[in-house]
């Protein structure tokens, strides 16, 4: 760990030398992360793991180019190295250049970001926070007929500095936790699974308050209970209906046909050969296009409380902002970086994130919230909906290379009949193109429904990066929905 | 590559490539350290990697990244309790942390009803062709050079290229109280393309290697922009169920995704596997392996536990044979790890890395010989089980899905959503090709040829 001092020294260094080595413009970001995990399987502590990371990245602009290049050792003659290196990358990358980076004219940034924490997760005990999972899972596999279970509780803060030759120098400290629980289970070759509050866990920029607040034992049998109970339910009928998706499968729908399609890199084919390309092309910009009906608001908003996507500047040190993406059902806007923005005629939405220091910054999604609507609840929008199903907890999820033909499958299905929620099924799935979907929404559910869930899980670019997202969203419904897909 | 440790500390400084760490030593200095802490056992691993990698779009190289990375992974057992600390500070006092976050996650943890289980020693074997001098020498500039070329066969195709080179040294080295001392530097290189054409082609290719020279630059952009000429203008068809040939692209998809799902002990030991010894799940021309020392993969010669990599025979003519293990699931079986553990800790139990199917008989005009209408797909892409234990899978074709009558091409088609159990498909297959391509996917390694199914079901459909 070095000093501030020796930091400063550390990050001053690889900008000179960059400088010096021709870059027209250079930033650099020291990043240090610490982790903490606890795993626990049928109802016995599995894993715990403590990790550290600590390096430093160097992004350069050569003759129009990009370069990039980091290190784990904190030395100045590393620093020297890894500047000169990402030079020499960058002049390589000029050799197949057919259009000049131009960056947008952001202010330089200055100071301090640290998210809100109350309950500071790396001070509690570890012993607290593994008696508290364990509750919760012990909870689950005593349910008779449970095969076996699996809890998570993680926790991780990020010490970034961030300094660029244009002047900017901001300092931010970043946390964020979350927990889940989960029970299997198993018949023949029929398994099944309850989770609580997602899969992969609920996650929060917050201190350990937040997991308190899930109150995973409270939750644990119920939970368990409907794992067993969906081995014997009814297969999922196929058919055209109306579906109510609660926010623990609306936040990923919200992520998957909004998120990334809005994210201008991949719009210009900078992801085409990975995750694809996106039907939100800028001429749809320019007319309006209607991406949903008048009740879809779609934001990304970094300065949600609360979200995976809430900081003080993005990692180019534009500042957190709320871009709106879709306005009453027509689409207006996308995440953006200094270098995407200006080719839109706009100025960044500041959404440029790297995955610690190795990596090097793409657009990301913030928090991508669906808003809510007075009016009703999400029990108020069953209680609206004469026939149809409600769809809780995503299972899995598929959508093409330019985000258009979705399919989800969720744990739980349960039917309505006359505002009522009726017989349990199993294995649910729903599939639609997305603009057609959105069209579709008629309810959203108010602020009594609204919660910012999110994943830690976020999947972009190559060399692989693991992104943390928000979703704040309501719950909604939609109507004449594909479900029931495939043979079973 | 793998060596015993040098016994001079005074040589140890500097002694790895390009004047880094010797890692070895590293992973001892963990060891002695836990061991000195009060570590009843321990487990050093060292993960250190030196990459790059230059990604194009539109023609143009856009984005162009280096790392040099080494993190230390420290399994510190105490009694039948057992804690794992992860690090990237290589100096003394990042050492000392290490371990004494360790033996502190350790002391917290429950005592367990078995001794925690790390891997046995036992002879290492030589993984030939594991490690490439021109791989862990590959330059920026070498990188550019590929991507040019595949850039010019664009060109000349009137498509445009998109893609990325990686090539990546891996050293990873175990020191463990059992015994273990192990070190392999280990090379990959990888070169994607996707070309676009203006009105609705897209085509794909890939080349991944030990060796960097094995890659052809220009011959990967070739094949992807012959297929984004040849997919213009495609055209609707109904979903449904269709005969369909698999691209090795869309077969490597295929075996990761079963290995993910079931072909490890620990997914059987816990219900959720479909693999069972004896049990039939494929058609006789269907055998598969796992093999980290065949040279025609990408090698490995141990795994994250130390343990020399054996070859597993997974599936034989259609029969589920064995399954991979490491330290924990084979203890609880009473037999050796065959060499499959990845890095503690690890919830997802042992994992294939290296898998093998067979080659059949079939030429390429054979295998699309007997659809008499079908589909010739050349990749999968976002595939996501949708039940896990009958491996029921969703995803879309991409980059290349053509109709095929009497055996011939006749029309490039829009792209389909399938949703469809990989078993059934396995159990579906009735020709097998006789060139197989080595390829490196999210799951690891394979080697495969390309497969005619009987049946594939298809359940939508999208817009290009």
């Amino acid at each position: 760990m070095l000093t501030c001092a020796a930091m400063r020294e550390l990050l001053d260094r690889a900008l000179d030398t960059a400088s010096a080595r021709g870059a027209s413009y250079a930033d650099v970001r020291l990043v240090r992360r610490l982790e903490e995990s606890i795993a626990v399987k049928t109802g016995r502590l599995e894993g715990l793991a403590s990790s550290e990371s600590e390096g430093f990245g160097v992004r350069v602009l050569v003759d129009g180019a990009w370069g990039f290049a980091a290190s784990h050792l904190l030395t100045l003659d590393e620093a020297d190295r890894v500047a000169a290196l990402a030079v020499r990358i960058a002049r390589a990358s000029a050799t197949a250049l057919r259009r000049s980076v131009v960056l947008d004219d952001r202010p330089p940034a200055h100071g301090r970001y640290e998210t809100p924490v109350a309950e500071d997760p790396f001070a509690l005990p570890l012993d607290v926070k593994i008696a508290d999972l364990l509750t919760a899972d012990r909870a689950m596999a005593d349910v008779k007929g449970i095969a076996f279970t699996d809890s998570l509780y993680r926790a991780q803060r990020e010490w970034k500095s961030f300094a660029a030759t244009d002047g900017s120098d901001t300092e931010q400290v970043i946390t964020h936790v979350g927990a889940a629980i989960e029970a299997n289970a198993i018949d023949g070759d029929e398994h099944q699974r309850r989770s609580y509050p997602d899969a992969g866990g609920a996650f929060q920029a917050a201190g350990y308050e937040y997991v308190r607040s899930l109150d995973l034992a409270g939750q644990a049998e119920r939970h368990a209970e409907e794992a067993v109970a969906l081995l014997s339910a009814p297969q999922c009928p196929a058919g055209r209906t109306t579906i109510v998706l609660h926010p623990s499968q609306l936040y990923l729908q919200v992520h998957e046909s909004c998120g990334h399609p809005t994210e201008l890199d991949r719009v210009f084919g900078t992801e085409a050969s990975y995750a694809g390309t996106s039907f939100l092309t800028p001429d749809k910009l320019a007319s309006g296009f209607r991406y949903g009906s008048d009740l879809v608001d779609i934001v990304a908003d970094a300065t949600a409380p609360g979200g995976l996507g809430t900081f003080g500047w993005d990692d180019e040190g534009v500042a957190a902002q709320a871009v709106p993406l879709v306005r009453a059902g027509i689409f207006v806007g996308y995440l953006s970086s200094r270098e995407t923005a200006p080719r839109i005629g706009r100025r960044s939405g500041g959404a440029m994130r790297a995955d610690g220091w190795d990596r090097i910054p793409l657009i990301r999604m913030t928090n991508i919230n669906l808003l809510p609507k007075p009016g009703m609840s999400l029990d108020e929008i069953v209680q609206d909906t004469d026939d149809g199903l409600f769809l809780a907890s995503n299972r899995s999820w598929s959508i093409d290379d330019r985000r258009l033909n979705f399919q989800f499958a969720t744990e739980v299905g349960y039917e309505i009949k006359g505002g009522k929620l009726g017989r349990l099924f199993r294995n649910p799935t729903y599939t639609g193109i997305t603009h057609e979907f959105w069209r579709s929404c008629d309810a959203v559910g108010d602020e009594r429904s609204y919660v910012m869930l999110g994943t830690p899980n976020c999947g972009k670019g190559e060399p692989g990066q693991t992104g943390h997202v928000g979703h704040g969203v309501p719950g909604a419904r939609f109507r004449n929905v594909q479900v029931g897909v495939g043979k079973w | 590559m793998v060596s015993q440790p040098s016994r001079d500390p005074a040589a140890r400084a500097g002694s790895g490539r390009s004047g880094g760490p010797d890692w070895l030593f590293l992973a001892e200095e963990l060891l002695r350290l836990a061991e000195h802490d009060g570590a009843t056992a321990a487990e050093a691993l060292v993960m250190a990697e030196d990459s790059a990698l230059t990604r194009f779009a539109n023609s143009e190289i856009h984005q162009n990244v280096a790392e040099r990375n080494g993190r230390l992974n420290l399994r510190y057992v105490v009694g039948r309790r057992v804690g794992v600390a992860s690090s990237d500070r290589l100096d003394d006092a990042g050492l000392r942390a290490l371990v004494e976050r360790a033996g502190r996650v350790a002391r917290l943890a429950e005592e367990r009803d078995e001794a925690v289980a790390l891997g046995e020693p036992g002879p290492l074997p030589e993984a030939a062709g594991a490690f490439s001098e021109a791989t862990a020498d590959a330059s920026p500039e070498l990188r550019a050079g590929a991507v040019r070329a595949v850039i010019a066969a664009a060109d000349t195709a009137g498509v445009v290229a998109y893609g990325s080179f990686a090539t990546t040294t891996e050293t990873v080295a175990v020191a463990s109280s059992p015994g273990i001392r192990a070190i392999e530097a280990r090379t990959h290189a990888r070169l994607v393309t996707v070309q676009m054409a203006p009105d609705g082609g897209s085509g794909y290719a890939e080349a991944a290697a030990a060796d960097v020279t094995a890659i052809d630059g220009a011959a990967v952009g070739r094949e992807a922009a012959d297929r984004a000429s040849r997919t213009r203008n495609p055209v609707s068809i109904e979903p449904g169920d269709y005969p369909v040939v698999l691209e090795p692209y869309a077969v490597v998809d295929l075996l990761g995704t079963l290995g993910f799902l079931g072909f490890s002990a620990l997914a059987v030991e816990e219900g959720r596997s479909f693999a069972e010894p004896g049990r039939r799940i494929g058609s006789d021309l269907v055998t598969i392996w796992d093999d980290g020392l065949d040279p025609a993969g990408l090698p490995m010669a141990f795994d994250y536990e130390g343990v020399g990599k054996r070859r597993v025979s997974l599936v034989e003519r259609g029969v589920c044979r064995d399954m991979v293990y490491d330290a924990a699931t084979a203890a609880r079986a009473g037999r050796r790890s065959t060499g499959h553990g990845l890095p503690a800790p690890n919830p997802w139990g042992p994992f294939p890395l290296n898998l093998f199917m067979a080659p059949g008989e079939a030429s390429r005009d054979e295998l699309l010989g007997g659809l008499e209408r079908g589909l010739l797909v050349t990749r999968f892409h976002y595939t996501n089980p949708v039940h896990p234990k009958l491996a029921i899978v969703t995803g879309m074709t991409r980059d290349g899905t053509f109709l095929v009558e009497r055996g011939r091409i006749v029309a490039p088609v829009r792209n389909l959503r399938f949703t469809q159990s990989y078993l059934a498909a396995l159990a579906g297959v009735e020709a097998v090709g006789r060139e197989r391509r080595t390829l490196l996917g999210d799951l690891g390694a394979a080697v495969v040829p390309a497969i005619r199914v009987a049946a594939f079901t298809f359940t939508g459909a999208t817009e290009h």
